[in-house]
């Protein structure tokens, strides 16, 4: 009687320390990194919103532990903001994540921070492939480039029915990156690349350019151009030159046809096919809540930042769920790998080899529904893996 | 020299030169104040360093623009050009960071000296634009070269060693400031003791007048070189350091941005001054910092406020604004 | 090839456009305005606002771009630029980046940080062949209103008092106010017609390179390209360095694209050591 009574004692008291200790448990501290100012204001806008109904759906805690996140500004391409940015979040807030990341060079930057200082990272955006090899606590819930372009250019040859395409990219990083995958995989699947050309960073006119594509006399176009002002420019660069994405395979990712782009153009861009991880018109049930919820909260439709900012605040609360709200490096990015969920973009995991991401990739085309342009899925490719790190192996 | 200067002792050039060139108090507590940051606040050591690289930077524009009045708005193709210097060269076996720092301020100064030649002809806007047309060049050359540069990725493969083989650049900021610091205070000698030379106050003739000058016997254009070549050395020292304390190097550190960011710090603070640009920086920089944390979407606007508010009360920068005030002040007691 | 010369010299339009405020105004008061371009952002913003929130057709947006920008730019120069005649031009170079960095502040503000879109009605897009050379619609227009617009000037500067004013102010200020040349309101007028003007551009130029808030700072370094290639007060000298810049910058990019805009830039520096005050500049 008497050890059953120290027994139930014993048992009451560990969960009163249970429950005071649980209390008294620091916030778990995100460090969101994003460019708030600068000329990629618009991409932390959007995927800021994301993460903010996010939390709002979700509550303010995980794993036990109330969530709190410290925002800062990198202003745009500034690797050195960003890495002392890291820096003072980690040393002067202690924050126990870093995240956000739209830029590469940031990311790139970043990564030293986060494996000196063991820090679990949760890339949003930033889609060169190397970034995740940079620190084994970084992984990434968006997309690479020649995730996305590797299998356009596979596409374009096959069931793309195209034989000679001319390539256009930005002449930087993520420019050539797409220019490589989709050369790449397209030769490698039996098509021709019968010329190509690089443009300035930032380009305000592309009929020099459309004008030597012209030229070549191909049956596809592969355009690459940073999202912003610029997909709307060259779509009606083309237009003035008469090509028309109703007879030529006009082909580009994501940023092509995005919203503001479709908006500006109209009806010249019916028949532009993009590639994408994501598009708010994707037919299934969580992604029609997502993009409801986020109409309602922001007046306009999420995109591929928005769906990153979404998926990696869902990463860092299940990971958060898994570690009983432990948040040493090793222990989240261990429940991080090889974890899965269903996303309003679809089915996706993180590869536990690589900490990156394995997704389903659309191949769509604009057209015409009730009166409004939208992204049309029409092909899609399975859990697509990048095929860089693959080829690393 | 001789019987005159017992009479007008405190007329005589080399008295007057002398007495410039005395440690003011409030310097000497200045230079010791740069010293707190690793008592006070041990966790902005970064910030702190990024300061006092910045304040190089504006130490070395001060120099050809607030003394020798050309005005530039392109000093970040030296500035720039040092940080890559010590980039590329650290992938290839060098990674002592004082070697590198050496071998990033010949480069600069080598393409200030060979730049100097166009600089000095030129007068007004023509001289702006050049300035401008010469950074906006090696801009793109970085971009076009990303085999060596990176591109727009950024430099990468950095390897940094530590400090003369013992200080590591750690996450603290603790080494990063310690040598920030230290090539500030050296090079602000150096500065100093060259503006209080007769060179230097050949160099304020010019920017007065510059057409006289040749007249009383003080080539311009040789002086005008020399200075410009200095500047490019210590701009091109200080981006080296940014890129060894950070072990980044980007693009903008080439970018119109960068050029327009010092010009705002310098003018903030004073131009011609000296002191104008090491105050500018921790104004700004802090500012920056400050109203960033605050408000990461809008803060460029209370930035701007704050840029307009001071040119329009303070016209000779805040250090000329504290110098009438303690002028006022001083008339009346 | 004739293509290519068509396209550029369309955009050397919209680059006169934009910068021959400039040149008139730093050439008269040599007030260095580094918030001109703010002023061509501001002409885009009132374009695209009409048009979303109010429905209004694209042509009769112009003249109200025009026309906001120039009040604008009246009451900016009459309370805040005024005073700074005198100042020196390092402080002139920090008051006007200041205020650049609160119009790209205020437009993230007001309109958001998204790219605007603006459809163009049909008959200013597509294009037609003329002759085997693909002439763009929207290009002719901007050509046909930039030119209409520079014969007013030149005719407005050499036929009518107020540009026997504008001149004279340019040529010999103190002369000119000896005469009893009433020089600030001159001026005053003078500055808001080229604020007018660059918002003209502005809202021209959304349908050819976008509009986001960055634009007051990108166009900037073009706009100083124009103004000191062409030579200050010399609205020839703009036409003639914005066309000029526009058709190399097309051509360069067409036949050797591998240099980007490396050859725009040496080719300023190389004219501006040739001609240091400027193609058609007096000093």
């Amino acid at each position: 009687m008497k050890q059953l009574s120290i027994g139930i004692l014993g048992a009451a008291a560990s969960v009163l320390a249970a429950t005071v200790s649980f209390a008294q448990q620091p916030p778990v501290k995100i460090g969101l990194i994003l460019p708030y100012s600068g000329q990629f204001a618009d991409t932390a806008t959007q995927m800021d919103n994301a993460i903010k109904l996010y939390v709002k759906q979700h509550g303010d805690s995980a794993g036990g532990r109330k969530i709190e996140i410290i925002r800062k500004d990198s202003g745009g391409i500034a690797p050195d903001v960003a890495k002392r940015l890291a820096q003072e979040l980690v040393v002067r807030d202690k924050v126990d994540v870093l995240t956000g990341l739209v830029l590469t060079p940031n990311a790139l930057a970043i990564a030293d921070v986060s494996a000196e200082a063991k820090k679990f990272t949760v890339i949003m955006n930033a889609a060169t492939s190397i970034i995740t090899t940079k620190s084994p606590y970084m992984a990434r819930v968006s997309v690479t480039t020649p995730m996305l372009n590797e299998s356009l250019g596979s596409w374009a040859a096959k069931a793309g029915g195209t034989k000679r395409v001319f390539s256009m990219v930005s002449d930087f990083g993520p420019g050539i990156d797409a220019e490589e995958g989709f050369m790449r995989a397209y030769k490698e699947a039996g098509g021709q690349i019968v010329g190509s050309v690089r443009f300035p960073v930032a380009n305000p006119d592309f009929a020099a350019f459309v004008q030597r594509a012209k030229d070549s006399n191909p049956d596809g176009i592969f355009a690459w151009v940073p999202g912003g002002v610029q997909p709307a420019a060259i779509g009606k660069a083309l237009n003035e030159r008469g090509i028309d994405p109703k007879k030529m395979k006009v082909m580009g990712q994501d940023a092509l046809a995005s919203d503001e782009a479709l908006a500006s153009q109209g009806d010249l861009a019916l028949g532009i096919i993009t590639v994408a991880n994501y598009d708010h018109n994707l037919a299934n049930k969580l992604n029609r809540a997502f993009v409801a919820a986020y109409a309602a909260d922001y007046k306009r439709n999420p995109d591929f930042f928005s769906i990153g900012g979404w998926d990696g605040m869902h990463l860092i609360y299940e990971v958060l769920k898994k570690t009983g709200g432990k948040t040493d490096g090793e222990a989240m990015i261990g429940a991080a790998k090889g974890m899965k969920w269903d996303s309003p973009r679809g089915p996706m995991s993180i590869d536990p080899e690589t900490r990156d991401v394995i997704e389903d990739v659309y191949i769509r085309r604009v057209e015409k529904v009730a009166g409004k342009l939208v992204n049309v899925e029409f092909d899609t490719i399975r859990s697509v893996k990048d095929p860089v790190k693959a080829r690393m192996k | 020299m001789a019987s005159e200067s017992d009479s007008g002792a405190a007329f005589s050039p080399r008295n007057f030169l002398a007495s410039r060139t005395r440690w003011h108090a409030l310097e000497i507590v200045f230079w010791l104040s740069t010293l707190l940051p690793f008592v006070l606040v041990p966790d902005y050591l970064q910030l702190a360093s990024q300061i006092a690289i910045a304040a190089l930077f504006a130490i070395s524009l001060d120099l050809i623009l607030g003394f020798a009045g050309i005005v530039s708005i392109g000093h970040a193709a030296y500035f720039g050009l040092g940080a890559y210097t010590a980039g590329i060269v650290s992938k290839y076996g060098v990674s002592e960071p004082v070697v590198l720092l050496v071998l990033a301020a010949i480069v600069s100064g080598t393409l200030g000296y060979a730049t100097s030649f166009i600089i000095s002809r030129f007068r007004h806007l023509a001289l702006i634009m050049i300035t401008l047309g010469i950074c906006l060049m090696l801009y793109e050359a970085a971009n076009l070269t990303s085999w060596l540069t990176g591109g727009a990725d950024g430099l990468q493969g950095i390897k940094i060693g530590p400090l003369l083989g013992t200080f590591k650049f750690d996450l603290y900021g603790k080494t990063a400031y310690a040598y920030a610091l230290v090539v500030l205070f050296l090079c602000f000698l150096v500065c100093r003791r060259l503006i209080h030379s007769p060179f230097g106050l050949t160099l304020r003739g010019i920017r007065e007048n510059p057409v006289r000058m040749p007249a009383i016997g003080a080539p311009s254009d040789a002086h005008i070189r020399k200075i410009y070549t200095i500047a490019a050395v210590i701009a091109g020292m200080a981006g080296a350091v940014l890129a060894q304390t950070t072990s980044t190097v980007s693009l903008e550190v080439l970018g119109f941005q960068r050029s327009a960011d010092v010009l705002v710090m310098l003018i903030l603070g004073g131009a011609g001054k000296l002191y104008g640009g090491i105050l500018g920086s921790i104004v700004y920089l802090v500012a920056r910092d400050q109203f960033s944390g605050i408000n990461p979407q809008y803060w460029y606007f209370w930035i701007g406020l704050m840029m307009v508010l001071v040119v329009m009360y303070l016209p000779n920068g805040l250090l000329g604004g504290l110098e009438k005030l303690t002028r006022r002040w001083r008339a009346k007691s | 090839m004739a293509g290519i010369l068509f396209d550029g010299f369309a955009y050397g339009m919209l680059l006169f456009l934009l910068s021959v405020g400039l040149s008139v105004t730093l050439g008269m008061m040599n007030f260095i305005n580094l918030s001109h371009a703010s002023f061509g952002m501001l002409g885009g913003y009132v374009t695209v606002t009409l048009m979303q929130q109010l429905g209004w057709p694209f042509l009769a947006t112009l003249p109200a771009a025009f026309v906001i920008s120039a009040l604008v730019g009246m009451v900016m120069e009459r309370f805040m630029f005024r005073r700074m005649y005198r100042a020196t031009d390092l402080d002139q170079t920090l008051l006007t980046i200041g205020v650049v960095f609160m119009s790209i502040a205020g437009a993230a503000y007001i309109w958001g940080t998204v790219q605007q879109p603006v459809v163009m009605p049909d008959y200013l897009s597509g294009s037609f062949l003329v002759g085997g050379v693909n002439i763009a619609r929207y290009r002719l227009f901007l050509i046909v209103v930039a030119l209409v617009i520079t014969l007013l000037m030149i005719g407005g500067l050499e036929w009518t008092r107020f540009g026997a004013q504008i001149r004279a102010a340019v040529d010999n200020q103190r002369m000119a106010r000896g005469l009893g040349l009433d020089v600030d309101r001159t001026f005053s007028l003078t500055f808001s017609l080229g604020s007018g003007l660059a918002g003209l551009g502005g809202a021209l130029a959304i349908a050819m390179v976008g509009l986001d808030p960055g634009f007051a700072f990108a166009y900037l370094i073009y706009v100083l390209i124009v103004v000191s290639v062409g030579g200050l007060a010399s609205i020839w000298g703009s036409f003639v360095a914005a066309s000029l810049l526009g058709i190399c910058d097309m051509a360069g990019k067409y036949y050797v694209p591998q240099l980007g805009s490396f050859l725009i830039y040496l080719m300023m520096v190389g004219i501006l050591m040739w001609r240091p005050a400027g193609l058609f500049g007096k000093r």
